[in-house]
């Protein structure tokens, strides 16, 4: 009984995400870094980032792989003439190569295909989802992110979003970590035993590259070679506001 | 395991490979702190006399270097690879204990809830748990051999991923070997701003441990309330350094970045939380149906506990005092006062949710001080780190118990070798021990009870 009114004691803690802004989502967490408008490439600059996330090319732009970033701000401390963090929580794409700032130019139509695609695939989840997470080799921080969403300041339950416990029952699968060896066989089985439709999400720069930990003779370098993956989440580890972006993406909720 | 000279077992880690020759570094735990007897093999040699038979708590230390080293301890009692994958080759899960009616559970690796990927093997007529088998090498990432690619001055990075809920201990333990190893003495701000991101991160773990707990005994609002109280601790560190995780702070030589929050605002956000936490945590230990499976769930008996040499809360549960902070202060420690608090010797999962209470308690005490004193240090923020050939070894206490880490670099600051050991892995290795009289259903309890983070364990 005195656990009800300890419940009622704060009010409403819950954020009004994604219905209205967060200042939390737009400007909480330094969890990615992105070259600044214009910034033309250097030789020198690809050495400043841990991963080789920051390429040049031919035309002299200074591209930063999100995919990559570990959020350690080497290069927005060194250079903060060229790079400085990323605010909002809207930092997933249906697309590998999206993950590169500032975009490469041509991928426009094969963007579009991939999301129409996704679409297509989500309609029927876009009230209630079921997630089911596997951990394939994460630092541990990734589950207490994704844990976060289910604390009263993000409840997604209240956006019809539900952990399940069984793969049976999941409509979407979280995965986590940079795809170790000893998981390779469990997420197999995980995925062989999801209905379809099915919508994969790689959770966090280790789930997308491998980030600091590849390469490695242990892990896959990120589980992009072992499972289909639809959405991609860079961070390191990702916000809770960028793993709910990324399920309201992947769930074709978000314009 | 302490013998009569009141050394303890810390660790045992490999170095070097077969051809040149194995070197195997057992580190002590002594009174003047910790000591590194290094067992060099002849090159060609596999083959050592096993520790476990004198040390039980090596058990899992030699499983884990004949994985990676290939080295054979003589008369190792079950030398079952631990942190590389088992060959699956179809064969019936092995059978520990034999009768009518026994049956193999493999919980895991994908667990039933968002948990990391480790597998337990648990032999059970039904409801006893007579026999567990951890097996958690579905998480191995290699990252002993990353860092060799590593400096002194990058490996902090990966050091913050060895254990993510611990990443400021970890950047710590790292930073305090490279730094004796160097000879660089952090700026008294930075010592101060270490101890102000460590004692958060405990928070958080606790408040983690306990939202688990709840969970387990199916309380809701509790669930609710810790939850909350962990995401306001996690919003604060992010306030102070821009990562929810303390990462990025600490650097070999020091830290590098002020503290964003002014005293003045940080102080008052910590007494809020301290406030409601301990109004929480009251009604938590008021519960009846809660604390009914606690009690007695999960024992460690004493002289168990002490002849493993357990670490943390785990460790303290069981009256075994192994807090790093106070036996060798580092940092700002030696500047603070702290109480030894109440010593709790029950050894289950009870004395250790009341260990933990107990922390949080001094770590919020602790907090107060550190906050008083920043704002009377100088600016300076980091130490000059010269790259110095040689090895090292320090400790710091995570909110798991005690981080260890042995380096070895070269005069340019490269890594030739970096050898993390969490406490998650010298405690998870008596994980299985506790089940005596426990059923299937208290598992959840005594599994949320050690708190240890499987990442750390298998690396």
């Amino acid at each position: 009984m005195p656990w009800i009114f300890r419940g009622l004691r704060d009010g409403v803690l819950t954020t009004r995400y994604p219905r209205r802004p967060d200042p939390y989502a737009d400007d909480g967490v330094e969890s990615l870094a992105r070259p600044l408008p214009g910034a033309e490439w250097e030789p020198g600059l690809d050495g400043l980032c841990p991963t080789g996330a920051i390429t040049g090319d031919a035309d002299s732009m200074v591209r930063l792989d999100q995919g990559g970033c570990v959020g350690c701000g080497a290069c927005v401390l060194a250079r903060p003439d060229t790079f400085a963090w990323q605010h909002g929580s809207r930092q997933s794409r249906v697309d590998r190569a999206g993950l590169i700032v500032p975009e490469v130019p041509g991928t426009d139509e094969e963007l579009a295909r991939l999301r129409a695609e996704l679409g297509q695939r989500t309609k029927a989840l876009r009230r209630s989802v079921h997630i089911r997470h596997v951990d394939a080799g994460s630092d541990g921080s990734e589950e207490w992110e994704i844990l976060a969403l289910l604390n009263p300041v993000y409840d997604v339950h209240r956006l019809g979003i539900f952990f399940t416990a069984s793969p049976r029952h999941a409509d979407i699968l979280l995965v986590t970590g940079a795809g170790t060896h000893g998981m390779a066989a469990p997420l197999a089985r995980t995925l062989e035993g999801t209905p379809r439709p099915l919508v994969v999400i790689a959770a966090g720069t280790d789930a997308v590259s491998g980030g600091l930990v590849a390469p490695s003779y242990a892990t896959s370098n990120g589980i992009g070679s072992l499972v289909p993956v639809d959405v991609w989440v860079p961070g390191s580890p990702p916000s809770p506001f960028a793993l709910l972006h990324a399920i309201l993406l992947a769930t074709g909720r978000l314009r | 395991m302490t013998d009569l000279t009141g050394r303890r077992f810390a660790a045992l880690i490999g170095d070097g490979d077969t051809t040149s020759g194995i070197t195997l570094h057992t580190i002590w735990g002594t009174p003047l702190g910790l000591e590194v007897v290094a067992m060099p093999l002849a090159p060609g040699t596999t083959h050592y006399p096993s520790l476990t038979p004198d040390i039980p708590s090596a058990f899992w230390y030699e499983r884990a270097l004949h994985d990676l080293y290939g080295v054979i301890p003589d008369g190792h009692p079950r030398l079952d690879p631990l942190v590389l994958p088992h060959i699956d080759n179809g064969t019936p899960l092995p059978r520990r204990v034999m009768g009518t009616g026994l049956f193999t559970i493999p919980h895991g690796p994908v667990r039933s809830g968002v948990f990391e990927s480790v597998e337990y093997v648990v032999e059970t007529p039904g409801e006893d748990i007579p026999h567990v088998n951890v097996r958690p090498f579905a998480k191995h990432r290699g990252l002993e051999v990353r860092f060799g690619a590593m400096t002194v001055h990058s490996g902090v990075m990966l050091a913050e991923r060895v254990e993510g809920i611990a990443s400021v201990a970890h950047a710590l333990a790292f930073s305090h070997a490279v730094e004796r190893l160097t000879g660089a003495e952090p700026p008294p701000r930075a010592q101060l701003a270490r101890v102000l991101h460590a004692e958060l991160e405990r928070i958080a773990n606790h408040l983690d441990v306990a939202v688990k707990l709840a969970d387990a005994a199916g309380l809701a609002v509790a669930v609710a309330r810790f939850g909350y109280h962990k995401e306001r601790v996690l919003r604060l560190v992010s306030a102070l350094c821009g990562n929810r995780f303390g990462r990025g702070v600490v650097v070999p030589g020091g830290i590098r970045s002020q503290p964003r929050l002014a005293p003045g605002v940080l102080q008052p956000r910590l007494d809020e939380l301290r406030h409601d936490i301990q109004a929480d945590a009251g009604a938590l230990m008021g519960t009846a149906s809660f604390l009914d499976r606690l009690r007695a769930t999960g024992p460690l008996d004493p002289d168990e506990a002490a002849l493993y040499g357990l670490l943390g809360p785990v460790g303290r549960a069981c009256g075994l005092d192994l807090d790093t902070r106070w036996r060798h202060p580092y940092d700002a420690y030696p500047l603070l006062k702290h109480d030894s608090g109440p010593q709790r010797d029950a050894g289950d999962a009870m004395a250790r949710l009341q260990v933990r209470w107990d922390e949080l308690d001094q770590s919020f005490d602790l907090l107060r001080q550190v906050i008083e004193l920043l704002p009377d240090t100088e600016d300076t923020l980091r130490a000059p780190v010269e790259p110095v050939a040689g090895i090292a070894v320090a400790a710091v206490e995570a909110p798991q118990g005690e981080v260890l880490y042995l380096i070895r670099a070269d005069a340019e600051g490269h890594l030739s070798r970096c050898a993390p050991r969490s406490a998650s892995f010298h405690n998870l290795a008596v994980f299985s021990h506790t089940f005596a009289g426990d059923i299937l259903t208290d598992f959840p309890f005594i599994e949320a009870s050690f708190g240890v983070s499987i990442a750390g364990v298998v690396m």
